[in-house]
Order: C-alpha cells, then sequence, then structure tokens
C-alpha cells in the first residue's frame, strides 16, 4: 500500500506540475488548466505548475475583497472556497496523504536516516490559527487605503511558493534577481528550516503550519471516504497507534483531523480486521498483501 | 517496480446503522457556494491571477 500511496504522490506531483515547457517558453503556463484547483499545496507561480494553489488563490480574492465590491465585482473568493469544500466533503485529508505534492517532498526527506523526533501535540493547533490569521483576517482586515491587503501566508510563510516558484523563477527571469532582498532570503530560511525539520520529523509541515491541511481536517469526520473502526474486532493491542505516523490513537479518533489517510493503520498493523475504509457509506476492508508486513516501528515506511 | 496489486473486499452493501446526511448537505452547500462563484464570473479573476507571477507570494517585493 505505501509503494501505491508513493506512486500515486508522484502522479499527482506530475499532474499538478506538468507544464515542462518552461525553459523553452521562459515564463509559467498560461493556459486553460489553471482554471482548475489542485487539491494539494502547489503554488501557482511555479513555472511548471497547471492548476491554481487553493490557499495563494483564496488570499488573492480576499485581500482584494474592498477594492472588488467598490468597483461591483462580487470577487469573495466564493468559486475557490467551493472548490476546496467539495474536495474536503469528499476525500477530507485523504488528499493530503495522496496527492499533495509538498507533502511528498517532506516524505522523501524523512526517508533520509537520521534521529527522528515527535511533534508536540499542541503544535498541531498552529495549523489552524495559520489558517484563521493570516490566510482569512489579516488580508480582509489590514488593507492600504486603496482598499487592497496582503498575501501573508503567501508572503510571510509559505515554503511551497519559495521552493516551487522563488527559486525556479529567479533562475528563469535573470530581471527579477535585481528584487531579492531581504524578505527572499528570510523565506529561503524558513525554507531551510521546513526542509531540516522534514529530515527529523514526518511531515512536520502538514501537521503544524499548513492552511490547506487545517480546512481539510475540518472535513475528516463527515466526509465521504472515511475510516470505520470496529469495537468488537478490537483487540486494544496499539499495533495501529504504532505504525500511525502522525501519532493518533486510531482506536479511539479513527477520523481525527490529523489523519492523512496513508491506511498504514488498516493494512500493515490490524491483525484483527478492526479497521476498515467507508467510501460513500460503503464499508471495504483493504485485504493485507504479502508485501504489507505488520510493521512494529512508527514511521516505517 | 510496480505497485502491489490492492485486494479489496465488501463487506456489507451499505453502512447498516445510518444513512449519512452531513457529507451530501456539505456537498449540496459548497456546490452552491462554487455555483455562485462562477456566476459572478470569479472563474476568470482566478484564471487571471494564476496566469501571472505574484512577486510578493514569492519572496521578492
Amino acid at each position: 500500500m505505501e509503494r501505491l500511496r508513493f506512486w500515486v504522490q508522484a502522479l499527482w506531483f506530475f499532474f499538478s506540475n506538468g507544464y515542462w515547457a518552461f525553459p523553452a517558453s521562459g515564463t509559467l503556463y498560461q493556459g486553460p488548466l489553471k482554471v482548475l484547483c489542485s487539491p494539494g499545496l502547489n503554488c501557482y507561480s511555479c513555472p511548471a505548475a497547471t492548476t491554481f494553489c487553493p490557499i495563494g488563490s483564496l488570499q488573492q480574492l480576499l485581500l482584494g475583497v474592498h477594492l472588488a465590491l467598490q468597483n461591483g465585482q462580487a470577487y469573495v473568493g466564493s468559486y475557490v472556497l467551493g472548490c476546496m469544500g467539495l474536495l474536503g466533503t469528499i476525500c477530507g485529508r485523504l488528499i493530503c496523504g495522496w496527492a499533495c505534492p509538498f507533502g511528498l517532498i517532506q516524505e522523501m526527506l524523512y526517508r533520509i536516516p537520521s534521529p527522528k523526533v515527535a511533534v508536540h501535540g499542541k503544535l498541531i493547533w498552529g495549523k489552524y490559527l495559520v489558517l484563521l490569521v493570516l490566510v482569512v483576517l489579516l488580508p480582509l482586515m489590514v488593507v492600504s487605503d486603496f482598499g487592497v491587503g496582503l498575501p501573508w501566508f503567501c508572503k510571510f510563510l509559505c515554503p511551497v511558493g519559495t521552493l516551487e516558484a522563488g527559486i525556479p523563477m529567479l533562475l528563469l527571469m535573470p530581471d527579477l534577481r535585481s528584487a531579492v532582498g531581504v524578505l527572499y532570503l528570510y523565506k529561503l530560511c524558513v525554507l531551510a528550516l521546513v526542509l531540516i525539520w522534514s529530515v527529523a520529523a514526518f511531515r512536520p509541515f502538514c501537521r503544524t503550519l499548513c492552511p490547506l491541511g487545517a480546512f481539510y481536517g475540518l472535513f475528516n469526520r463527515v466526509s465521504l471516504i472515511r475510516l470505520k473502526f470496529n469495537a468488537d474486532n478490537c483487540t486494544k493491542c496499539g499495533a495501529c497507534h504504532r505504525v500511525c505516523p502522525v501519532d493518533i490513537r486510531v482506536d479511539q479518533l479513527p477520523n481525527s483531523g490529523e489523519c492523512i489517510r496513508c491506511l498504514r493503520c488498516c493494512t500493515g498493523a490490524c491483525q484483527s480486521n478492526a479497521l476498515s475504509v467507508e467510501i460513500a457509506g460503503y464499508v471495504w476492508q483493504i485485504m493485507r498483501h504479502p508485501s504489507d508486513r505488520p510493521c512494529a516501528k512508527r514511521g516505517c515506511l | 517496480m510496480t505497485a502491489p496489486p490492492i485486494r479489496t473486499q465488501q463487506t456489507n452493501s451499505r453502512s447498516s446503522s445510518r444513512f449519512r446526511r452531513t457529507p451530501l448537505i456539505l456537498l449540496l452547500v459548497f456546490l452552491l457556494v462554487l455555483l455562485a462563484g462562477i456566476a459572478v464570473d470569479e472563474p476568470a479573476r482566478v484564471l487571471e491571477q494564476a496566469r501571472s507571477v505574484c512577486v510578493s507570494c514569492i519572496g521578492i517585493g
């Protein structure tokens, strides 16, 4: 299952970043696919990006709400919010585990042999704070005299923009290099910290800072695709908790907002068929493949 | 290297406990929100933004 998940993640990475003609064209993708919502966090300023980033676009619309309303345009982010809400209601955080390009990058870094550390439990609330304050409130409320705000999350925190767009665009457009300043260096430091943290901890950005993960996490309990726990079959062995890379007590909170639906608990841990996947009311017991041996160590890949 | 096949077994035809209305209501609500956005031509604005480089987003300017 882990191998399948890796290939699905890799496919989504290339679907979301499928414009490989950018070195020849010298600019980013301009085609009609960019009206489609990327399910994962994927900067639309990346020269290879073929879809729009939901968090980036939502912020751009929210920061310009005052000006748009003054001009009689009702651009309040409903199209982007509708896309995000539909994805969240259908999949929940399954998207984080299976379709997010930056999630894949963090997981690849976590495979580097090194001492591993846990993410402190209280830090998981950070992403909800980022969603509320940096993505929604500040762009809406802190506006210039012209009625335009700032993309606070993208500008001051998002490491994806630096990695996928900042560095490639500077290589692609030499004219931009003269504009590099303190902000760019600060964002390079944020990116470096997140990447180093990802070597030591499993998906630290997704678990502590990602506003898209926070949004999808709100839907985990009600989404059409979710985990189903059968208490009658559970032997309380704790194997599901031991293999969970995001440290969830699966037998107590199978649909926690932290669960990214990697399904290791279903395929690599539970021997008693206490865990299954529910898709739109239908319950599927995933049979273990011979290669999915029970994994005793947390975070094993 | 190919991914191992995933074998699934449908254990019961319907979740016998209850029919969940919440996701259907949420789907309907977000579909309406999406359509409201399309009605005011917001996709064109999103497309316009996504086609340009957001220099402040990538740490320049």
